[in-house]
């Protein structure tokens, strides 16, 4: 009990470095992975902005950021970190990769999820006279946003974990203090600690997740 | 007026490219229900679908009022597009709206105003028969709800065409009756011409006035439904009519029956003259109606009867051919 008090500072500062490292990336997907899955969908063949070259130029891309194992892509991107926000060091620096990855994932699961919507719909959409934007607004993402939201969960999740091994470069977060003292200092008590806090945080955001697209499924 | 006029499709596909229209030219009036029949792969959805250019033509023109929109695009396809309506299949309703929204849709597209759509939507749904359903969502509703908001939906922006592909095709037979009635009750009120496309001859039976039948991306035959369905003259037609005006014996008969079979089909003011109990007593012999079906097509009828006459091979002759003058057609039946 004692060390659990000593430890209650870490612990809270930790916790509050994840949120950071997991609640930008989470955003930054959201802004940017949504726009790129749906411009991988819409560039694809038989639809309205169909384009060979930036549909395969855009995927390529985002295999490229998916085919690199996490810890990696962080290394690589670190130069690019320096130069962007400054420093290596940190939650805020961590983020970068962090959403890089995100975004890259996201993006795929967007795509997915569009590719679900009942073409049927978009054509009558068409058939009416909607603009692209509208058919954009009103039917794909209208259409869908449980898949949407389900995939935000999904990515949500994977954040937590990427951002447990964002710790090994500094970025801080829970994952890194079950790495300093439950692993290198052999402290077991701390290591369950946290994998307890990492399990709470995914639960929270997988229920939270399922609940909110149950609610926007109208099928 | 729709005109389409040496309409050609083709696909590209490995084995080479392919023609799912080839040349078509049809005169669709103002106010008419145009039906289009053929068998799935005939063309006809395709063809549909070039007159809003969801399908643009690879040869040909498209004339809509006498306004060529063939090359039309971006922001002038969108205006001509507000004023066609289209209805479909599998009905294409948009299922994170309600009911309300869906119809709203092509009014939002086309910029109304709020106003105007509370006003206008609740109109379509009594048109429709769902007012009870304004505020729920699709997956609530069974096909044939569906297949109504869909089209409320397509008159929304009280467009000049109606546009159905293969309205009733995943609908059973009462609940395609029931939306075949308010098509046609539609396009009474409200005058809007409508073209609709089908596989099934009864749904043109039914509702349509004119009708075109397409064989392998051509229309083989075109005419008034009524004509079509008295004297079918392509053989693919006469296949798809003697589908509807089936008369089928039991083999016992068959085997049973003594002389002639013949079947007679008759229309018009003819049907309601007493052709048969003539032929009885000019010729004195014996003629036994074995089956026999009246259709009321267009509210005009037409009569098919198999017929049985016993008597020498020279007396039938004659017979067939007094009444040949006085029917539609006559033929040896065989069953």
């Amino acid at each position: 009990m004692d060390s659990f008090i000593e430890l209650l500072p870490d612990l809270l500062k930790a916790f509050w470095e994840t949120l950071q490292m997991v609640g930008i990336s989470f955003f930054f997907s959201i802004v940017l992975g949504i726009p790129l899955g749906l411009f991988l969908f819409i560039t694809d063949k038989g639809l309205f902005w169909e384009n060979r070259f930036l549909n395969v130029l855009s995927g390529l891309l985002i295999n490229v950021v998916r085919s690199t194992p996490y810890v990696i892509l962080l290394v690589l991107l670190l130069p690019l970190t320096q130069m962007l926000i400054g420093t290596t060091i940190g939650p805020l620096a961590a983020s970068f990769s962090l959403s890089v990855a995100a975004i890259a994932f996201y993006a795929r699961l967007v795509q997915v999820s569009l590719c679900e919507v009942d073409k049927g719909v978009i054509e009558a959409a068409t058939a009416y006279g909607a603009t692209p934007f509208q058919i954009i607004k009103d039917v794909l993402l209208s259409e869908a946003l449980p898949g949407l939201i389900r995939g935000l969960t999904v990515t949500g999740i994977s954040l937590v974990g990427y951002s447990a091994m964002a710790g090994i470069v500094g970025g801080g977060g829970v994952g890194d203090l079950a790495i300093r003292f439950g692993y290198y200092r052999y402290e077991t008590n701390v290591m369950v600690i946290t994998v307890v806090i990492l399990i709470v945080l995914v639960q929270i955001v997988q229920v939270a997740g399922d609940r909110i697209a149950i609610k926007t499924d109208k099928k | 007026m729709v005109n389409i006029e040496n309409v050609t499709v083709e696909f590209q596909t490995k084995e080479g490219s392919f023609k799912a229209v080839d040349n078509i030219n049809l005169t669709i009036e103002n106010g008419e229900v145009f039906g289009i029949v053929g068998t799935s792969g005939a063309g006809k959805s395709t063809l549909i679908r070039t007159i809003n250019l969801l399908q643009k033509p690879t040869f040909g023109k498209i004339w809509i009022d006498g306004e060529d929109i063939t090359e039309y695009t971006g922001h002038a396809l969108r205006a001509v597009r507000h004023t066609i309506g289209m209805i479909f299949q599998h009905f294409n309703l948009i299922h994170t709206k309600t009911v309300f929204e869906n119809i709203a849709f092509p009014m939002v597209i086309a910029g109304a105003t709020k106003e105007a759509i509370a006003q206008r939507v609740p109109e379509l749904l009594e048109l429709v028969g769902l007012s009870d359903k304004m505020h729920v969502y699709p997956s609530k509703l069974s096909g044939g709800q569906k297949q109504r908001v869909g089209i409320a939906r397509a008159l929304a922006n009280n467009p000049r065409i109606l546009l159905c592909d293969e309205p009733t095709s995943a609908l059973d037979l009462e609940t395609t009756n029931a939306i075949l009635d308010l098509l046609k009750d539609i396009n009474k009120k409200l005058g809007i011409t409508t073209i609709l496309i089908t596989h099934e001859m009864d749904v043109i039976k039914k509702i349509c006035t004119k009708v075109a039948v397409m064989d392998k991306g051509v229309v083989v035959e075109m005419g008034n439904v009524y004509d079509i369905f008295s004297l079918p003259q392509h053989s693919f037609t006469q296949k798809l009519v003697a589908h509807t005006l089936n008369l089928e014996l039991p083999p016992r008969i068959l085997l049973d029956v003594k002389g002639s079979l013949i079947k007679v089909v008759y229309n018009g003011e003819k049907a309601e003259e007493p052709i048969l109990s003539n032929a009885i007593r000019t010729f004195g012999v014996n003629i036994n109606v074995l089956h026999g079906k009246i259709e009321y097509i267009d509210e005009k009828p037409l009569g098919v009867l198999l017929l049985n006459i016993d008597a020498s091979s020279a007396q039938i002759e004659e017979i067939m051919g007094y009444l040949k003058e006085r029917t539609a057609s006559v033929e040896v039946f065989h069953g």
